[in-house]
């Protein structure tokens, strides 16, 4: 198989479990690794496995690669913390594939868990006083995600002339898709003038630009699709998978009016799917700021460069509209822990699963996700699927 | 040399070897990147070998202080500890000789309506304690 040729890789391999914490949302009383518990123990009931059936262990954030299977009690023979930030569960996907394919291991458990607001049981997050961070952008007030995502904002805005009011027709769809979630956190409407009259964050954003800070956790299981026929549930294929780095650091990003890594990410799994964007039924695109699935439209080459910001007006991405996006209702109304990824792909199994309810896209067959990590720093994509086409 | 938490707004600042010469300079009132021999690229930040050719002959050189405001935010929300006055401006500044790096836009308002992409801007320096000044840029009027 040659370098460039992902598309023998094709459905191999499946989800065949997906869970979440018990609950999401403000939860003081669960340490982070707790909520890893309650996902992991839900994901595998859903794939009617045991923990004594996983054999290798896929988790993100500092230690998490021992913690989370000794807490779990599964003592793994393959490990992998790949940490790249919210999208790191995406990757994990790309990774369980590889080593399922070379016969390294049957099945995967893949997990999230974070107290991201509560803060119960999460490791210190500091930059060093003699990291880069601290010495190139720390000591000049800079706050993290809601001004380094702002920065690309602003420089769309000045190339493209993409407009707040753009960004805020993302936070008004999404919040309709949370009204009819009833886990979601926020779910009473709003409308493009609460978004623009919010309080500021940092110009550009207002706060309804901003996701949720929640506690919660998140799991999927994956095995091949030969195993997956023997399991109770219709398995979700992966059709195609990518990802990419580009910087850590966002004074570093390459260009700021658009996304190198998702522009990488977003070309291998659509190479490695052989289908085109208008087979895709649903989409679930990381949703840290308004403007993250903007640009991960044009960067996935659902439009062209500049063209975000008039993709999704009209409430096109709304229920009821032409382009189901973030169902569940993103980062922005549903919950985001800090690492949201994992929530992404739940949702879209989910979907193709046809079990969302007043959120299902009707015949829901094949769904993109996408995910951002640090600061537009990673990225990387997923395309599922009920059949193998 | 380090600073205080007290003394420098919440982030204590360490250099490492490699940055060193660039807060040295930094205290001379002299903005310094380095540029490869081998392959011409000026680069920021600071490293042993040239990010794009892992060269080592690598150099530092003086930057004319002068570039472009590239991308800008107004900060309503500063850090824990952070004792700026709010609103104030993070921006990304081209320099003349290419790289890029971040910064606070001073002598401005923060306000969008007097920042725009691509103005014109230029290096000052402000002295954050006994060690270690900070580069910052203003608008070219």
């Amino acid at each position: 198989m040659t370098r460039s040729d992902r598309s023998q890789l094709r459905g191999a391999v499946a989800i065949v479990g997906a869970g979440e914490s018990d609950w999401v949302g403000r939860l003081p009383n669960k340490s982070a690794l707790t909520l890893h518990m309650e996902a992991a123990h839900n994901a595998l009931a859903d794939a009617g496995l045991r923990k004594e059936d996983v054999d290798a262990v896929f988790t993100a954030g500092r230690n998490m690669a021992n913690e989370v299977p000794e807490y779990l009690g599964i003592r793994p023979r393959y490990v992998d913390g790949t940490q790249m930030g919210g999208c790191s569960f995406l990757a994990h996907v790309e990774h369980a594939l590889a080593g399922i394919v070379a016969g390294l291991f049957d099945v995967a458990l893949i997990t999230h868990g974070e107290s991201g607001y509560s803060r119960v049981g999460m490791p210190a997050t500091r930059w060093g006083d003699d990291s880069n961070n601290a010495q190139f952008e720390l000591i000049y007030g800079y706050a993290g995600p809601t001004t380094g995502y702002g920065l690309v904002a602003t420089r769309h805005m000045h190339v493209y002339g993409t407009t707040k009011e753009q960004m805020a027709e993302v936070a008004v769809a999404t919040r309709k898709w949370a009204a009819l979630n009833p886990r979601a956190f926020l779910r009473d409407p709003i409308t493009i003038d609460d978004v623009l009259s919010s309080r500021l964050i940092a110009w550009p954003f207002n706060l309804l630009d901003c996701c949720l800070v929640t506690d919660g956790g998140a799991a999927i299981v994956v095995t091949s699709a030969e195993r997956a026929k023997d399991l109770p549930q219709k398995p979700v294929y992966v059709l195609g998978t990518g990802e990419a780095v580009s910087h850590q650091m966002v004074s570093q990003m390459p260009n700021f009016d658009r996304w190198d890594a998702a522009m990488i990410s977003g070309t291998q799994a659509f190479s490695m799917a052989g289908i085109k964007h208008e087979d895709i039924d649903v989409c679930e695109l990381y949703d840290a700021f308004t403007i993250v699935p903007i640009l991960a439209l044009e960067a996935l080459g659902f439009c062209k460069p500049g063209e975000g910001g008039p993709f999704v007006s009209g409430q096109r991405t709304a229920p009821g509209g032409d382009f189901p996006m973030n169902t569940n209702g993103g980062g922005l109304s549903y919950t985001h822990t800090g690492m949201y990824g994992m929530f992404a792909i739940v949702e879209a199994v989910r979907q193709l699963r046809g079990e969302c309810g007043p959120r299902q896209v009707p015949q829901a067959q094949i769904a993109l996700c996408h995910g951002t990590g640090g600061t537009w720093s990673s990225a990387a994509t997923l395309i599922l699927a009920t059949e193998i086409p | 040399m380090q600073t205080k938490v007290s003394e420098n707004r919440g982030q204590a600042l360490k250099p490492t070897p490699e940055t060193r010469p660039f807060w040295e300079a930094a205290k001379r009132r002299e903005l310094q990147i380095q540029q490869c021999h081998e392959c011409g690229a000026h680069y920021f930040y600071p490293r042993p070998m040239c990010p794009y050719c892992l060269s080592r002959n690598v150099a530092w050189v003086t930057c004319s202080g002068r570039g472009r405001l590239h991308t800008f935010v107004i900060n309503y929300r500063p850090p824990r500890h952070y004792a700026s006055d709010s609103p104030y401006v993070i921006g990304i500044v081209e320099l003349e000789e290419g790289p890029r790096l971040m910064t606070n836009i001073v002598g401005v308002a923060p306000d969008p309506k007097a920042l725009r992409c691509d103005m014109p801007v230029e290096v000052v320096f402000e002295d954050i304690d006994e060690n270690f000044a900070l580069p910052k840029f203003r608008p070219i009027p």
